[in-house]
């Protein structure tokens, strides 16, 4: 059974609160005075699961799960769905538009990011949503 | 040497936002736009050169633990970039030269 439990909305283009789940997370591991190596690498997957869900779909939410031995970030939305994962996951590919692209986002390093700080990584996608799971071992 | 950011204030860096954090020490530079690359590749206490001037910004130098935001060439940081920076206490100077200026200015403070 997890030891904490924390589900936060996100909303699609918010870029204006874009981070606020990563830095929320950031604080509790922080509390829990895990390694530093530890918090850096769930940041990063907490961060780049938040982006894709503000850049690419309408929407959704990120579930943060904290055990004794792991932390799970669950990322859920309703979609459109990544049409090809596996293209997805190869790092500099982006089907991110031109206007974010030029705020630094859309580099092509989401998904990549993610599955190279994380010890388990899981990606389901249909046009109804996208489900990454992500889990950081202690 | 270790050096700190209120180091830079006598340098030509000038403080746009975020006071609070200015004892905050330097050890390395990181020059780079794309916020996710950054996020991966930058290391804590460096202090982290861009041209994006964002709201976002402030989000990836916390999470990364970056020392402070330089911006080159007099870019101008957003309204609410720098209500946040206020808030999160994150350093955010301004500099009329280069990124690579910069970083030439940081590299011989810290010989």
């Amino acid at each position: 059974m997890a030891l904490y439990s924390k589900e936060f909305e996100v909303k699609a283009r918010d870029f204006d609160s874009a981070g606020e789940v990563s830095s929320n997370l950031r604080a509790i591991l922080k509390q829990l005075s895990l390694a530093p190596d530890i918090v850096r690498r769930s940041c990063i997957v907490c961060y780049e699961a938040e982006m894709n869900i503000i850049i690419h779909s309408y929407g959704g939410t990120i579930k943060i799960e904290i055990f004794e031995d792991r932390i799970r970030i669950i990322a859920e939305d309703t979609g459109p769905g990544i049409e090809d994962i596996e293209l997805a996951m190869k790092e500099g590919y982006s089907t991110a538009p031109e206007e974010i692209r030029e705020m630094g986002f859309g580099a092509g390093m989401g998904l990549p990011n993610i599955k190279a700080n994380s010890d388990f990584m899981d990606i389901k996608s249909s046009k109804d949503g996208t489900v990454v799971v992500a889990e950081i071992l202690f | 040497m270790g050096i700190k950011v209120e180091n830079l204030l006598k340098k030509g860096f000038s403080l746009v936002a975020g006071e609070k954090g200015i004892d905050r020490e330097i050890e390395g530079v990181y020059i780079c736009d794309l916020l996710s690359w950054v996020m991966s590749h930058a290391k804590a206490k460096d202090a982290w050169i861009t041209i994006q001037s964002h709201i976002n910004v402030i989000a990836v130098a916390l999470l990364s633990e970056i020392s402070c935001v330089i911006l080159p060439e007099n870019v101008k940081l957003d309204e609410d970039a720098k209500a946040k920076a206020e808030e999160e206490g994150i350093p955010v100077l301004s500099f009329s030269g280069t990124s690579y200026e910069a970083a030439i200015i940081l590299h011989e403070m810290m010989k």
